[in-house]
């Protein structure tokens, strides 16, 4: 006679069976994404940086942020890291006497740090609720605070601390960079590379920007060359192509080129950053992690989607549990005699 | 210093005369003679100082010569209001040559200098206009039958102090640009000695008649920098104190000229702008006494860096000024910023002691809990005991 045990034991070893089936199936690895062919983003290049903070003012006035203060006098707005109402912040390296500006001894230097859209962005990953996003097309990370719940997992999962929650809000939000999305369809650009006086930020498609701090790099320290400021035109770019967007569109002057550490940070970080920086001083230093070309986001992503794909993780942890409970229980004919008392 | 206060100056009939000698009220006299003093940078006291020098003291001869220019120095040096120049230059100094502005010509004037060498020997300030051509022997600029080289040489020789005026004396300035076909030079690589320059062009006539009245207070010239400037006129960029600094800071840069921007007095850097590599106080004491907006900043031309060898006449208007004045600033904040402050002592006593507390009455909670559970059963099994003892009984 089938009791009530033995059909519940039944369904048990059915479902492990099915398990082990469908387990190779749904651990496929998920791999590191690529930057969208027409990304836009920034170069940001420290050495033509002159700190003057037009791009933390422009920022703050676009994004209608209030300025922080963190000095007593509460004269100027002194934020001391990027937060809930400062997407993008000047910072500075110092070393020794400071004496020589992108000098890694006795000498200082400039770095910016706002969001660097990551081409595999752990933020957007980690959202349960899809209100990081980003963009197929621009590939901008943006930012939905209609659909956000508060629970601050891209401000964790960020591997720049970049994205900020507002938590002097009851009804906070999340504080970011979004590359001025929301101007661009009257033809503005991220406001820092329009107000930037030297060029140091500047706005254009990455791969267009890549190319470009490519050239900076292979060019001599100290040699003249060419700087673009503002908009970096794509290369052939119509003049139907260019009238998207506003402002001149020739700003080039004549800059020294910098004493580079040969490397393009964001190139290959993490898949590639949309967002790349230029530096004189070493990267880890002005506090750009060391990042491997593999996302964080796709190791965890391939390892959680294995574990839960096709319920795989739960049914063994289910049939395991009940493996446990079923050897710790004492037969009901065991007890008979004790429960008659 | 001599006299440091005004009050000694009371009833004094010197400062009457000079006054009355300048055109000018004794009230003006001292307002000039404190704006003199304050121009220099000197310390509270110091205008009484200058009062008395320019009152008692025997006007000093000064020589001027002119060489490769525009007299555009001159010029500006005529256009100082306060006191108008004709009377600083026949009363407070005496201008014993200076061949724009001399009424006699020939050997007559030529005369006036030989005398005032004479008579002023060791005593007389040479002030040199325009630069001096070195190529072929100097042949490319003559006055009274002597090369540039020969009258320069001549005048400095006996003189107490010479002060090159102008961008053309100081280095070159822009006859030197090049090819430079004259070999245009400037007045101390001519004399093989460092001198003051003043340069500009036209350089503010403020700067070089505060240089002159501190020659003639203290007997000595102003502290210069590495380029024989006066500190107290060129040791401040003139983007430090720029009155479009503050759109500088914000961003706001005029584009092109005419456009909205520029309309609007935005910062002029990206048209060009030297401000930011040039040093001089123009920003601070504007030009031609005309007051407010009356340097060529404020008129919405960018500055083309004409007191600053390398820049002016050199670097082409439009092209963009390197910023000299990138300096760590207090304002930026660190790479990591330490945020908060550690444990102090006394919160880590307190924490230290809430937590031994904790681990105290946790240890004894556990103790316990298996005691009185013990004397539970033993209690149970006493009065099962006992209830036995009784039914048995």
């Amino acid at each position: 006679m089938t009791t009530r045990r033995d059909f519940l034991r039944g369904c048990l070893a059915g479902g492990a069976a099915a398990a082990a089936t469908v387990v190779p199936e749904v651990a496929c690895a998920r791999d590191t994404l690529q930057r969208p062919p027409e990304a836009l983003g920034l170069l940001y290049d420290a050495t033509l940086c002159v700190g003057c903070q037009a791009c933390v003012a422009a920022c703050k006035q676009v994004n209608a942020n209030p300025a922080e203060f963190t000095a007593v006098d509460k004269l100027w707005d002194t934020p001391l890291d990027t937060s809930g109402h400062t997407f993008n912040l000047i910072k500075m390296y110092r070393n020794g006497t400071m004496e020589t500006k992108d000098a890694e001894t006795n000498g200082f230097a400039f770095m910016k740090t706002s969001c660097m859209h990551c081409a595999d962005p752990s933020c957007v990953s980690a959202c349960p609720v899809s209100a990081m996003t980003k963009d197929p097309l621009t590939g901008v990370v943006g930012y939905d605070a209609d659909a956000c719940i508060g629970c601050r997992y891209c401000v964790a999962a960020c591997p720049f601390g970049i994205p900020k929650y507002q938590y002097d809000s009851p009804t906070g939000k999340i504080g970011k960079c979004e590359l001025c999305r929301h101007r661009h369809k009257d033809g503005h650009y991220s406001a820092c590379a329009e107000v930037c006086p030297t060029g140091a930020t500047l706005f254009g498609r990455t791969e267009d920007l890549l190319a470009e701090a490519k050239r900076r790099l292979a060019l001599k320290p100290g040699e003249w060359t060419t700087m673009p400021r503002g908009r970096l035109a794509k290369p052939g770019e119509t003049a139907e192509e260019a009238a998207r967007w506003k402002g001149l569109r020739n700003q080039d002057y004549a800059a020294q080129v910098g004493a580079y550490k040969q490397h393009v940070y964001g190139e290959t970080e993490y898949g590639g950053t949309q967002v790349l920086k230029l530096s004189a001083v070493e990267f880890e230093k002005v506090g750009m992690p060391n990042l491997p070309p593999k996302a964080a986001a796709a190791t965890s992503e391939t390892i959680q989607h294995s574990l839960y794909g096709g319920l795989v993780m739960p049914l063994a942890v289910l049939a395991g549990l009940t493996w446990v409970a079923k050897r710790n229980v004492v037969h009901d004919e065991d007890d008979k005699q004790g429960g008659q008392s | 210093m001599a006299n440091t206060s005004l009050i000694q100056l009371e009833n004094n009939p010197q400062i009457d005369a000079a006054a009355e000698r300048l055109s000018m009220s004794r009230r003006e006299f001292l307002q000039f003679c404190a704006a003199l003093a304050t121009t220099l940078g000197l310390p509270q006291g110091a205008d009484a100082a200058v009062a008395e020098a320019v009152a008692t003291k025997k006007r000093p001869s000064v020589i001027w010569l002119h060489f490769q220019e525009c007299t555009g120095c001159s010029e500006s040096i005529l256009r100082a209001e306060h006191p108008t120049l004709e009377k600083l230059i026949l009363d407070i100094i005496s201008l014993d040559y200076h061949e724009t502005l001399f009424a006699a010509a020939g050997h007559q004037v030529e005369a006036a200098r030989h005398a005032a060498m004479r008579e002023n020997k060791g005593q007389y300030i040479l002030v040199v206009e325009g630069a001096i051509p070195t190529r072929d022997n100097g042949v490319y600029c003559k006055i009274g039958g002597k090369t540039a080289l020969e009258l320069l040489k001549e005048c400095a020789a006996d003189a107490a102090a010479v002060i090159a005026i102008g961008s053309c004396a100081s280095w070159g300035g822009m006859p030197s640009t090049g090819p430079n076909p004259t070999g245009a030079s400037s007045v101390d690589k001519v004399l093989g000695k460092p001198v003051v320059t003043i340069p500009g062009c036209p350089p503010n006539p403020y700067n070089f008649l505060t240089t002159v009245v501190h020659f003639l207070t203290f007997g000595a010239l102003p502290a210069v920098d590495h380029l024989g400037r006066p500190k107290f006129a060129y040791s401040r960029l003139i983007h430090e104190n720029c009155e479009r600094r503050a759109h500088f800071d914000a961003g706001r840069f005029a584009m092109e000229f005419g456009d909205d921007g520029h309309r609007k007095g935005y910062c002029l850097y990206k048209l060009g702008c030297k401000g930011p590599e040039t040093y001089a106080n123009c920003s601070v004491i504007l030009f031609g006494d005309a007051g407010a907006g009356t340097w060529p900043v404020a008129c919405g031309h960018p500055c083309i860096g004409c007191t600053e060898q390398g820049v002016g006449f050199e670097k082409p208007i439009h092209a963009m000024a390197k910023l000299k004045n990138i300096e760590p600033s207090a304002f930026l904040p660190r790479i990591v910023e330490e945020k908060g402050m550690g444990a102090s002592l006394g919160s880590a006593a307190v924490l230290a002691a809430v937590a031994g507390a904790a681990a105290g009455a946790g240890a004894m909670v556990a103790k316990n809990l298996g005691l009185s559970h013990q004397a539970e059963e033993m209690e149970r099994a006493k009065q099962e005991a006992s209830t036995s003892a009784r039914s048995e009984g």
